[in-house]
């Protein structure tokens, strides 16, 4: 997903003095609220001392492990988590996870970079970003703690070992354990120092099943999420936004919003210019008040006339048309190997279909909200945000302020990601709000806001034609999409780099097929676009595992069996988009055998029963699925049952991946049935959750199988990978029941 | 008007058509209690009055007078948590963990009516809705905590 606007100096995180690079054990969300300086507490179990920047140990001997990372559901809290207690040598039951704040300072070069880590949470880079630098912070934060008992037992460190939360000299028959030495540790320094890393084979902790950390939190209702923080002298503030893409106001009557009790202000806030870059998505005005509940009548009492903008034309269907249209003509070839047209001109047998993706939204449960307090110096953000540097980057933009260092971001628990909180706009609105009142705010968002004013996955059409000859051997290829990129209103980004985000031209069966072309035509659209979790992979595995099934079929041939033979053996293949820089087919054919045996592919199924296969290759995972489902005769789907197999490499959580693959798999499902963002005048008109359906148990699948492959490739992540596959092993799966093939999304009612 | 809010009676003065759940989370801070939708479509504003599971975000003051109201804050009994709850840290079902107080009180409800639901009777009641989809192990965890209720864990 987007790249950090920085980069991690390998010096920050190793050459670091114990005090100064504390971990800071904050105070519960409720009452937290201003810079840390003052949020340090000493707790009830005694006062914590830090082991350097992630870890924290306290006299009863429980540990305190920072996570860099946002946390939203993927379980980064956990897994992050058990990275620094491995190396650090601790009984994982004893520890806690705190959220770290966002972590900033000015590099050598003058320019600002990380202090620790990278803190961003997307496109599954978690694991793999942390993978190394964790374990070396928790062997360092050992090393602190033996050479601390080294010190104090004048002894060599070579002779000490550290394990289970006590560092033993055996020679002596001496011990302490780490609370004891919890307090020394705080004083030693440590020079540039490597750690060895603790080997594969000797992983205690790294490879368990573990629980969520946060488990007891939730269940027990504790104040985690944004939404539940407040800081002291905090106003609220709700908008009303433009409804219409780009529109403006043309007037508004603020009189019977000001008559309210405890509402104290409405402000104008002014949409991006167009075709800029977004730091709000749209014009409104604020309505700031003493209460929530007053800045929601507050905003009902607005009387606002919109200009309905550039973009009042559009509609579903017109953009649909506008795709369509597009598909007729010449696009932009951004991949051609071979010659596709001679290819297909000299073959056998040849293929097309044509597959629609709606619009849709993240929804994520918890809508928008950010807490900014704007001071004459220092600005401090609390918000639920995928990305706290871009919070603090979009901050300094909107309100011009050089010194980002002077711009401290609290990231809190996420209600949901899903990619839509890597845009920061309503923390942007929520530091123009609160500088222009001279509070600090609390942004408010409801659902109808959410639903109209997200960064939507792109839509789009993709014709997909592919030939073979008389052997049977695949000789031809082609993808061509029509589509609104998510890669616009980006500065020093040409339109003719749009493509990038919505292709991945190293996908299957790019380089498995000697004839192959990739080509694109950018549509226009006013709707706003963003990321969405495994973005472009999920249309992209939808529309070529459909049309590998829909080949299979007029070819009289299985489809795990043409799959198969497509991709062949274990080999790496250059892979040069996000994931790589390998894709190895023989990986993928693995997860396809163990998923097909394991879900019965091939098995005849009972009337009005279908089984379907599927799968994809998403930023180095690799993921199958079978899809059982039984559609009765009024068209009524039910999915009976999903069996995975996952090949991520090595395993940090196999629960936190049997979770994700679960959880991807209903997202994917959900999805896949009834959700579509639809656009009338311009506007969205989609309101709330039954206007856009999500998905409840009654549809779920009932039955969902894990299968995680055991290898020693390096780690990818989860938190996408389950998803791709199972829109179209679900509709292989409704083919093989009732010989419909969906080729648009959502289902909706097509099976009636 | 007066409200019993976990077994403690206040006074409400304010506007008699405020949703309860702001009176929870803004009055009250009692922060377990989630918003979601703001149109009784969710549940994650599920809260129990007079016993009963009730949407927060479309409930008003003036209906919520006079009733008992008790939130997911006052489930467990000091550090004894509900069978609900303990079936949940069981079978791990939180994600992201934001509709799951919604969830367990509508669950805790649903047990008191059909004490071992089916698979078919979770379904037509339970229609909370959870994004990041954790109904599987959202089902089994309803069973589980039918089971712990049974074998008169929380007696
Ligand atoms: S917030 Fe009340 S039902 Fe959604
Ligand atoms: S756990 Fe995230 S919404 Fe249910």
């Amino acid at each position: 997903m987007n790249a950090p606007d920085m980069k991690l100096s390998r010096r920050s995180l190793l050459s670091y003095s114990a005090i100064a690079g504390a971990l800071v054990i904050t105070t519960p969300l409720v009452s937290c609220g201003r810079p840390q300086e003052e949020a340090v507490v000493s707790k009830p179990k005694g006062e914590p001392v830090s082991a350097g920047p992630f870890v924290a140990i306290r006299p009863d001997e429980s540990v305190v492990i920072g996570f860099p990372n946002p946390e939203m559901g993927q379980g980064v809290d956990t897994a992050l988590a058990m990275l620094v207690a491995e190396e650090l040598g601790v009984d994982f039951e004893r520890v806690e996870v705190q959220q770290m704040p966002l972590g900033l300072m000015i590099g050598d070069d003058g320019n600002i970079t990380w202090k620790n880590l990278p803190q961003g949470s997307g496109g599954s880079t978690s694991i793999t970003g942390n993978w190394e630098p964790l374990r070396q912070a928790g062997a360092l934060a050992r090393m602190l703690l033996v050479e601390a008992a080294a010190r104090q037992w004048e002894v060599s460190a070579d002779e000490l070992t550290a394990e289970n939360g006590v560092v033993t000299h055996a020679a002596s028959q001496r011990s302490a354990s780490f609370g004891e030495l919890a307090k020394l540790a705080g004083d030693v320094e440590l020079g540039d120092v490597e750690p060895d890393l603790i080997s594969k084979e000797n992983f205690r902790i790294i490879g368990t099943p573990q629980k969520m950390k946060n488990a007891r939190a939730i269940v027990t209702g504790t104040p985690l999420y944004g939404i539940d923080a407040e800081i002291p002298g905090m106003l609220h503030a709700v908008v009303a936004r433009c409804p219409y893409f780009d529109g403006t106001a043309r007037s508004v009557d603020e009189s019977a919003a000001r008559a309210i009790g405890g509402v104290r202000d409405v402000i104008k806030i002014d949409r991006p210019d167009l075709g800029a870059p977004y730091d709000v998505q749209a014009e409104g005005y604020a309505v700031v008040a003493d209460s929530l509940w007053a800045a929601i009548k507050g905003r009902d009492a607005l009387k606002i006339q919109w200009d309905t903008g550039a973009f009042s034309g559009e509609s579903s269907a017109s953009f649909k048309a506008h795709c369509e249209d597009l598909l007729k003509g010449k696009g932009q070839i951004v991949r051609n190997d071979g010659d596709f047209d001679t290819a297909m001109d000299a073959a056998d047998k040849t293929y097309e279909a044509n597959y629609w993706q709606p619009y849709v939204s993240h929804a994520p449960l918890e809508p928008q909200n950010a807490i900014v307090d704007v001071r004459a110096d220092t600005v401090h953000i609390i918000a639920p945000t995928q990305m706290p540097s871009g919070a603090n980057r979009i901050v300094a933009g909107v309100l011009e302020i050089e010194d980002r260092l002077s711009i401290s971001v609290e990231p809190t628990r996420l209600g949901g990601g899903f990619g839509r909180r890597l845009s920061n706009d309503y923390v942007a609105e929520a530091a123009l709000i609160s500088k222009s009142v001279g509070a600090p705010v609390k942004v408010q968002w409801t659902r109808d806001d959410d639903l109209r004013h997200d960064f939507f996955r792109p839509s789009g059409m993709h014709q997909l034609r592919a030939g073979f000859d008389a052997e049977g051997n695949l000789t031809g290829w082609t993808q061509r999409l029509a589509s609104a990129s998510k890669y616009y209103r980006r500065p020093n980004m040409p339109e003719t780099e749009y493509w990038k985000a919505e292709l991945y031209p190293d996908n299957f069966p790019g380089n498995l097929v000697d004839n192959y072309r990739v080509e694109y035509f950018s549509a226009k659209s006013g709707a706003p676009r963003g990321s969405w979790r495994a973005p472009a992979h999920t249309a992209n595995a939808f529309v070529v595992e459909s049309f590998l099934d829909e080949i299979a079929e007029l070819r009289g041939e299985d489809p795990l069996a043409l799959r198969l033979r497509i991709l062949g053996e274990d080999r790496e293949l250059p892979y040069e988009q996000h994931g790589g820089p390998i894709f190895n087919p023989g990986r993928l054919a693995g997860v396809l055998k163990l998923a097909a045996e394991k879900g019965g592919y091939g098995e005849k199924m009972p009337e009005g029963q279908g089984r379907g296969i599927a799968c994809h290759f998403t930023f180095g995972g690799y993921v199958a699925q079978v899809v059982d489902v039984a559609v009765d005769e009024q068209g009524g789907l039910r999915v009976l049952k999903v069996v995975g197999a996952i090949d991520i490499g090595q395993v940090v959580n196999p629960n936190g991946v049997e979770a994700q693959h679960e959880g991807g798999i209903n997202d994917g499902l959900s999805t896949a049935l009834r959700l579509a963002i639809d656009i009338e005048g311009g506007r969205v008109t989609n309101e709330n959750f039954d206007s856009y359906d999500l998905m409840k148990i009654a549809d779920a699948p009932p039955i969902i199988e894990s299968h995680i492959v055991q290898n020693d490739y390096p780690p990818a992540g989860m938190g996408e990978m389950g998803l791709p596959p199972l829109a179209p092993a679900l509709a292989n799966a409704i083919f093989q029941a009732t010989g419909k093939r969906i080729r648009d999304l959502p289902i909706g009612d097509q099976l009636a | 008007m007066q409200i019993t809010v976990n077994g403690e009676t206040v006074e409400y003065d304010g506007d008699a058509d405020m949703p309860l759940l702001w009176y929870l989370r803004e009055d009250a801070k009692l922060k377990g209690t989630k918003f979601g939708c703001g149109a009784g479509l969710c549940g994650a504003c599920t809260v129990h009055i007079d016993g009963k599971a009730t949407r927060s975000c479309v409930t008003p003051m003036s209906v919520a007078e006079g009733t008992e109201i008790k939130t997911i804050e006052a489930l467990a009994e000091g550090d004894k948590l509900h069978p609900v709850q303990q079936a949940w840290i069981e079978e791990d079902v939180a994600q992201c963990g934001y509709c799951q107080a919604g969830q367990i009180m509508a669950v805790v409800d649903l047990l008191e009516r059909i004490p071992n639901p089916t698979d078919e009777e979770i379904d037509a009641n339970l229609t909370n809705i959870c994004r990041c989809g954790t109904y599987y192990r959202l089902r089994k965890a309803v069973h589980r905590a039918a089971e712990l209720s049974d074998t008169g864990w929380f007696s």
